[in-house]
């Protein structure tokens, strides 16, 4: 059998204080840790250590054509003209292969699979052609979210639940990902191909994003920019096991669990 | 007890109240112009509660809303006492929000009103400020309205919730230059902060160093570069800012 191509990862391990510089297998999310190849499954995850996770809202093209209509319509009255940007907070994220806790009385949840940048030094008013010198890497991130958020206030009760944010497995450098804005973004249900898209679709790709947002704010060493969530997100529902796969990063795998089951525990 | 934290000297100290001045960690005794003031905690999550005062949310001309509306800020946002915050040159109305901020000091997850403030771990003093200019109708306020770099002042102390009888009466009061510009009490909070810990803690786990900043009463005006502005709250502290001009924009 061939060898697939391996790229250099920070991962972030359980009961290792530092992150573990190793190779990976994108393509088998293996991981080759002191000459031996293993399965990703086989190793305890934490998540990536970051500061600020960002995320940003209406951002695939397909996703601004099919709400054009309401743009112009109130509560919007016309359609966004600087980045519409969000927080998922501490309390949401969670490492690879951990349980998503759905809330009682949630019937289903939407993944939102995307690309995350990952800052490597503070930025700040970042022209679009250096934008490159602040990125660190890229890693994978599942923006779960209630259904029928809204468009119109912060989603808080829909984005920010326990658990609503897995993030990882872990890091690919800058380098190792040479065309970023050509990646193919996949989410799985239960092992069924639900969602694909293509970070080609990004309305402002990657280096106007952090044009744009570090033109108001600084994006800080360790932040990370989550690029959008394409349109049609997968539903998934207690029981199901999620798949989010960036091609060349890897799959970053969840399970849904109703609340009920986690309740009581910390949750990882 | 009030605790802060400065740096004097290169060296980043905590503080407490001494006097006019403050007394560090080591044992010295310095006045408050010789020190950099930072945040007195270091916040994790920040969670502002917007539209909270009946009356502000009549000034902005909006209904009462039957969810609370809640925004989350960045750090890059958070400053300390006496910092300046700049304004861009190309905005009509940016202006000062004065709130009382709580620190959560224990986990709270579905916690009931009656029993939220054992979470609390004290108070400081917010100062949030908005550039309207800004805001769009797309989860609104968003982060080019509210999370510009040095927006979010806190301080000067983190009061322990112990010395803060009743939260639900503190008076509010911001001045621009020395004149009075708002006025309120947290007792007209829509929600009081017993029972926005109660809403939070519904949906998300708050954890130790989480703060909420819970709104602003009305009597917001616009600022300008140069404007000394002073959000003050009654038993908690007297938080100083300043306005300047966007460094970078007037160099160009």
């Amino acid at each position: 059998m061939a060898t697939s191509r391996t790229v250099s990862a920070l991962l972030a391990l359980r009961g290792r204080p530092q992150p573990l510089e190793a190779r990976v297998e994108p393509a088998e999310n293996a991981v080759i840790i002191d000459g031996r190849r293993v399965d990703a499954s086989e190793l305890d995850w934490d998540t990536p250590a970051i500061g600020c996770l960002y995320g940003v809202a209406l951002n695939f093209r397909g996703l601004l054509e099919a709400l054009e209509p309401e743009f112009h319509r109130p509560p919007h009255d016309r359609p966004p003209l600087a980045p519409v940007l969000y927080i998922k907070p501490r309390n949401t994220w969670l490492a690879h292969r951990r349980s998503v806790p759905v809330p009682t009385g949630v019937d289903a949840v939407e993944i939102g699979a995307t690309l995350a940048v990952v800052i490597g030094r503070d930025a700040r008013r970042v022209a679009r052609h250096r934008a490159a010198e602040v990125i660190a890497g890229y890693t994978i991130v599942n923006d779960i979210s209630l259904p029928n958020a809204g468009l119109f206030r912060p989603p808080l009760r829909a984005k920010c639940r326990d658990g609503f944010c897995p993030v990882g497995p872990w890091i690919v450098p800058r380098d190792a990902v040479p065309a970023p804005d050509a990646l193919v973004i996949r989410a799985w249900v239960n092992r069924e191909l639900r969602m694909e898209n293509t970070t080609a679709n990004l309305q402002r790709d990657i280096a106007t994003l952090i044009a744009d947002v570090t033109e108001f704010m600084t994006l800080r060493a360790g932040d990370l920019l989550a690029v959008g969530v394409p349109e049609h997100p997968p539903l998934a529902r207690a029981g199901d096991e999620v798949t989010v796969e960036v091609e060349g990063l890897g799959r970053l795998e969840s399970t849904l669990v109703p609340e009920e089951i986690l309740s009581g525990e910390i949750l990882p | 007890m009030r605790r802060g934290q400065v740096i004097f000297r290169g060296d980043r100290r905590a503080a407490e109240p001494e006097g006019e001045g403050l007394r560090l960690d080591d044992g010295r005794h310095v006045t408050e112009d010789e020190v950099a003031w930072l945040p007195p905690f270091e916040p994790r999550t920040i969670l502002a509660v917007g539209l909270n005062y009946a009356a502000h949310a009549r000034e902005l001309r909006l209904a009462p809303r039957q969810e609370p509306l809640v925004f989350l800020k960045g750090p890059n946002s958070v400053a300390g006492h006496r910092s300046a915050t700049p304004r861009p040159a190309d905005v009509k109305f940016m202006h000062y929000e004065c709130e009382l901020a709580v620190v959560i000091g224990r986990t709270a997850r579905n916690v009931l009103a009656n029993a939220a403030l054992a979470h609390v771990t004290g108070y400081t003093v917010a100062n949030d400020y908005a550039v309207r200019d800004y805001l769009e109708n797309y989860y609104r306020p968003n982060l080019r309205v509210k999370n510009r770099d040095g927006a979010t002042l806190l301080g000067p102390w983190l009061v322990d919730a112990d010395d803060i009888s009743d939260p639900a009466n503190l008076e509010l009061r911001t001045t621009v230059n020395g004149q009075v510009t708002q006025r309120g009490n947290t007792r007209d909070m829509i929600l009081g902060v017993d029972r926005l810990i109660e809403y939070l803690s519904s949906f998300m786990t708050l954890d130790a160093g989480d703060v909420i900043l819970t709104g602003t009463p009305e009597g917001v005006v616009n600022v300008n570069p140069g404007d000394e502005v002073v959000t003050e709250i009654e038993g908690v502290g007297r938080l100083v800012g300043f306005i300047t001009e966007d460094a970078a924009e007037a160099a160009t």
